[in-house]
């Protein structure tokens, strides 16, 4: 268990069930009063931040996460399956836990997913991925009365824009932390 | 040279810091105080309920030089005043580290409003020994440090800044809390303010107000948000000094925490005690106002993560 004095940037505790991480924390203590540590709180499943104040003695459960290696398989409607590298056991992520994960997720990727209590709550992705524009509208050589990019579709079915030249059919890279596209693949 | 970029990087801050302590000597020593030195480990600290006192064998170090300093008023010396080292355990945020610098002074025939005009010449005269004038900026706020500074009673502030009351803070158990998220970041951003009568039952070595016994004559001043000091008319009364020692340390039990023996030779003496106000001040956080000092360990040589 960790007491209110523990509590510190970056500690993952539990909260009504469900896993948080602490973002900002301070230790203040109005004059001859008690302590409080003021904190604010990240759901680690949701996303959403919460501001709470606690007094000394109060405790906290840690969150314990584990990361799995695993590898991507396929989709069934807003199911998403996974492979476990080492026990090949698959799970179930759904399509709000991935959050924009599933944007990136291609078969065979290998990826690492967060666990709590033996339930997967987010996935850890390489910095870059490499997918096939399935969409994209025809570049004139030449014609520079164009905008500097051009939206694209790839074979997740993100959407997102790209330099004039990328054509139908062509690998790109993207960086899954912006989302953004970085660089075609030669070959 | 050995490269310490943290240490050298707060040169600016620990010359103002050192101007600032020079500031507030000559302060006192113009205004005809005597400047003593009491011990810093003690047998036994005064028992508050918050505040826990690091052993220091089978002693403490001092949490405040209240104890001793009024032992000296009860002697006869009338216009005391101290800069020394206090510590406090557990105290660590971007306004705490648990050893820090107090100012204390306590003056003979006066009481706790007596102590906020001191508080107004003395910052005032500090921030012309280090070259301020009278606007500052402190956490974004343009602060006038002209006097009258505003006075608001701990009632008017709970009625103007929080969502219920004192009295239903103090039934709920939520006056801290109140007093952290809604009260003190409003406190002191035009000019530096006092906010005053607290909750008898929040001012352990405080007299009552004369007029309503259930708040006693102690006071904090704020600037930026930011409490600077705590003061109060000091109880004098043996008797009644004891029982709230006793009450102190039945809630330090209730909360698990050691108790502390009471000091008997500061109750004998009290006896002895002309009316008298006495206040603390961070000096270390003054600092950080008259610098502009986000937190706390930008005006101290270490932090006790650097020792």
């Amino acid at each position: 268990m960790y007491s209110a004095a523990d509590l510190r940037k970056g500690l993952k505790v539990v909260i009504d069930n469900e896993p948080y991480i602490v973002i900002a924390f301070d230790f203040s203590k109005p004059g001859k009063g008690q302590a409080l540590y003021r904190t604010k709180l990240r759901n680690m499943i949701t996303g959403l931040t919460i501001d709470r104040t606690y007094r000394e003695g109060e405790t906290f459960e840690p969150a314990s996460l584990e990361e799995r290696a695993m590898q991507y398989l396929y989709r069934e409607d807003h199911h998403y399956y996974f492979m476990d590298n080492e026990t090949f056991e698959q799970i179930i992520i759904s399509e709000e836990a991935l959050g924009d994960a599933k944007n990136f997720l291609i078969e065979n990727l290998n990826v690492k997913v967060l666990m709590f209590r033996d339930k997967a709550i987010g996935v850890d992705l390489p910095n870059f991925v490499n997918l096939r524009v399935i969409k994209t509208e025809l570049w004139v050589k030449g014609d520079t009365s164009k905008a500097d990019y051009k939206p694209a579709t790839v074979e997740t079915g993100y959407m997102l824009r790209v330099p004039p030249f990328v054509e139908e059919g062509e690998l790109i890279t993207l960086d899954t932390r912006t989302g953004e596209y970085s660089t075609r693949v030669k070959g | 040279m050995v490269e310490n970029w943290l240490l050298a990087s707060r040169r600016k801050a620990l010359q103002q810091r050192a101007l600032i302590i020079h500031g507030i000597r000559q302060f006192f020593i113009d205004q005809g105080y005597l400047e003593v030195e009491t011990p810093h480990r003690i047998p036994t600290p005064a028992p508050e309920s918050h505040i826990d006192a690091i052993p220091s064998g089978s002693w403490f170090l001092h949490t405040s030089p209240e104890l001793c300093m009024k032992r000296m008023l009860a002697a006869g010396y009338e216009k005391i005043f101290q800069i020394c080292r206090c510590w406090r355990d557990g105290e660590r945020g971007s306004r705490h580290v648990p050893e820090f610098t107090l100012l204390e002074w306590y003056r003979s025939s006066c009481d706790y409003r007596a102590l906020m005009e001191d508080c107004e010449a003395l910052i005032q005269a500090v921030a012309g020994s280090v070259g301020l004038g009278e606007r500052i900026i402190f956490y974004n706020h343009e602060i006038d440090l002209r006097g009258p500074w505003k006075r608001i009673s701990v009632k008017e502030a709970f009625e103007c800044y929080a969502k219920i009351s004192m009295t239903e803070a103090l039934e709920r158990n939520l006056f801290d809390e109140i007093m952290v998220q809604d009260i003190e970041p409003k406190l002191g951003l035009e000019r530096p303010t006092f906010i005053s009568d607290y909750p008898a039952e929040r001012a352990a070595m405080a007299r009552l107000k004369e007029a309503d016994q259930s708040v006693a004559e102690r006071f904090e001043l704020y600037i930026g948000g930011l409490e600077i000091a705590n003061a109060f008319s000091e109880l004098i009364n043996p008797a009644e000094q004891r029982k709230r020692f006793d009450l102190e340390n039945s809630i330090r039990r209730s909360l698990g925490k050691p108790i502390y023996p009471v000091p008997e030779k500061f109750l004998a003496e009290l006896e002895g005690m002309p009316p008298s106000a006495g206040i603390a001040l961070g000096v270390d956080r003054l600092v950080m106002v008259f610098v502009n000092a986000e937190t706390i360990g930008d005006v101290v040589a270490f932090t006790p993560e650097e020792l």
